[in-house]
């Protein structure tokens, strides 16, 4: 029995953990004294720039289809003002606006505008806000390149395809237009927690989360596009910048609203022609945190670059005369602060 | 055929089956190692390493997502460690047979099959609500200890009854009380055991994602950690985010990122065995 004195185990594992933590803080050392020393040379070459001395977190969440656009911004502003630091989150713009509505962040990303029960509350809390459109989302209806028989459709026989009524019924093509051949067609699209899927089945089906369950769900549009990529008989619907990336690999559909059909691009997306698949992308920024001069100088950034980054991000900006209407809207927000 | 012969067929069968379920096994992982390293090894540099992640693929780095999951690991770790040993100890030793014990038991026994996203939620709540931690790291590494906790006290329990109760007969014998016989004796005893079972337990908060989207770990962050109250992401956020992202470039990130993930995992189970194989070799009777 010599192991008596053979218990200093635990400690030992305290002993580890504190190694890493004091590895892990020498780490964080040098991270800031080398982001201090990148630092005076960004100061130098912005030393004309008075937002050279903000300094603050930004907390932002909300929608996962606005985040590549917020985080391009930030990470460009960043570069300017290297004292102000960002947490972006991207929950989904539900529960962003839960989040805003208990002053958790300072600005909420939204893929649709507020709702009536979430504008309710901040009235009912005194929580005041402005909601600025950065960009708008065209939503793609794609099929397979070697698909010669479908270049454009109609919303009622998207409807027809998609709606809960066509569950375990509509499962051949021809059953749309009797030209179209007699084989299955195999559905994809978004999954049911996301802005898109609610946006897609409110625009087609009348009603948002009405639609069929017998398709091949995903959150992951990657895997949305391989479906279609791979399968002749397929037809699916994502957003625009999903099929941009897959050009080679997909066959863009028009969608006729009663106006002709209309492909989605920069152009008919922006003017609104290309309907009902668009749908504009807003941040929503609240009084409380407006106040703040790195909050403030954050969003007007935003507006500024939004044409170069929101295309950048692989969505469609607005005119310049769109975003000159946001920053007299942002403006008048900021007189009425004061 | 005798009825012999077709057992030793039968036995014979069963052998080819097992090992062609074991190769089975191992055959898909190896694609699937092999498929990752080869998509995502050309990233793995110290630029990855060091940067901050980005909208634009190329310049995309994990520098906080891996010390936000180091940081995350140590903290939980701090947390977890010392109330699941001594819950543990406490059922195995103390309160063996009282009405109460059986009926923490099964408690116990169900927390640990709660999907992790419900600790998510009520990780919210506690955590970052009413106890105000805010999104922070404490909150996160608090919410993962919770997870975790079950899986400790299981494996200390499991390590302490391999511990023959003679062992304890003989302390009593001489003399020593309860507390005296765990300290001197079936602690070090089960030390290799419980060790075991805290590295697999960790492994299993590394790659946790739901709980922490749900206390609100951030996707995109401009800060490294620096105390506990910081705001962090952690490696599978940031695998899981880049994975959705239309540019084909985030998909070669996110799987250099699941290499660095893996290494992490690679090197606590190593550190595992190898404290496991020290502490038996001491123990001997």
């Amino acid at each position: 029995m010599r192991f008596g004195a053979a218990f200093p185990l635990y400690l030992r594992c305290i002993k580890l953990l504190n190694m890493k933590k004091i590895f892990i803080s020498a780490l964080a050392a040098t991270a800031l004294l080398s982001s201090c020393g990148g630092g005076t040379s960004d100061d130098a070459a912005a030393g004309n720039d008075s937002t050279a001395t903000l300094s603050g977190t930004i907390k932002i969440d909300g929608s996962s289809t606005v985040l590549p656009i917020t985080q391009l911004v930030a990470e460009d502003f960043k570069e300017q003002n290297n004292k102000v630091d960002f947490s972006v989150a991207a929950g989904g713009t539900g529960s962003g606006f839960k989040k805003f509505i208990r002053k958790e962040i300072d600005i909420c990303d939204a893929s649709r505008t507020i709702k009536d029960s979430e504008a309710h509350e901040c009235d009912s809390l005194g929580i005041k806000y402005q909601a600025l459109e950065i960009g708008k989302d065209g939503l793609s209806i794609v099929v397979n390149p070697q698909n010669t028989w479908l270049t454009s459709i109609t919303v009622a026989e998207l409807k027809m395809i998609w709606g809960p009524d066509a569950q375990d019924k509509i499962m051949k093509w021809n059953q749309i237009r009797k030209e179209w051949p007699n084989e299955p067609i195999h559905l994809h699209g978004a999954g049911h927690e996301s802005g898109t899927f609610e946006y897609f089945t409110e625009a087609i089906n009348g009603k948002k989360g009405a639609c069929r369950v017998d398709y091949n769900a995903s959150e992951n549009d990657n895997q949305l596009v391989q479906g279609v990529a791979g399968d002749k008989f397929a037809m699916g619907f994502f957003g625009l910048g999903y099929y941009e990336t897959n050009k080679d690999k997909l066959k863009l559909v028009a969608v006729d609203n009663g106006a002709g059909a209309i492909l989605p691009t920069d152009a008919t997306v922006m003017d609104g022609t290309y309907a009902p698949l668009s749908r504009p992308l807003f941040i929503y920024i609240s009084a409380e945190a407006a106040k703040r001069a790195e909050v403030s100088a954050f969003v007007e950034f935003y507006i500024a670059q939004a044409p170069v980054l929101v295309k950048e991000a692989h969505f469609i900006p607005l005119t310049t005369e769109q975003y000159t209407a946001e920053t007299a809207k942002w403006n008048e927000f900021k007189k009425g602060l004061k | 055929m005798t009825s012999a012969d077709k057992n030793r067929i039968k036995d014979k069968a069963f052998e080819y089956v097992g090992m062609a379920c074991t190769f089975f096994g191992l055959f898909m992982l190896v694609i699937f190692l092999g498929d990752i390293l080869m998509t995502g090894i050309e990233k793995i540099d110290m630029d990855f390493l060091s940067n901050f992640p980005s909208s634009r693929a190329r310049k995309a780095g994990i520098y906080p997502a891996w010390t936000g999951t180091l940081w995350i690991l140590g903290l939980t770790a701090i947390i977890a460690i010392p109330i699941g040993i001594a819950a543990g100890i406490y059922f195995e030793e103390y309160a063996k047979k009282s009405k109460m014990a059986n009926f923490l038991e099964i408690n116990l026994a169900n927390l640990a099959g709660v999907p992790s996203i419900i600790y998510g939620l009520l990780g919210l709540q506690i955590f970052v609500r009413t106890l105000n931690f805010g999104t922070s790291l404490l909150s996160g590494a608090c919410t993962l200890a919770l997870l975790i906790l079950p899986v400790i006290i299981v494996s200390t329990r499991e390590a302490l009854k391999a511990v023959p109760d003679s062992i304890r007969q003989a302390s009593y014998g001489m003399g020593a009380n309860t507390w005296q016989t765990i300290w001197h004796q079936v602690l070090p005893a089960s030390a290799g055991g419980i060790i075991t079972g805290i590295i697999l337990a960790i492994s299993r908060a590394i790659g946790e994602t739901a709980p922490l989207i749900v206390v609100g770990a951030a996707t995109f962050i401009t800060n490294v950690p620096d105390s506990p109250m910081s705001d962090y992401t952690v490696l599978p956020m940031q695998i899981y985010s880049w994975i959705g992202m239309p540019d084909k470039e985030f998909a070669k990130s996110a799987a250099a990122g699941i290499i660095v993930l893996l290494l992490i995992t690679f090197v606590l189970n190593g550190i595992a065995v190898f404290l496991r194989n020290r502490w038996q070799k001491k123990v001997k009777w």
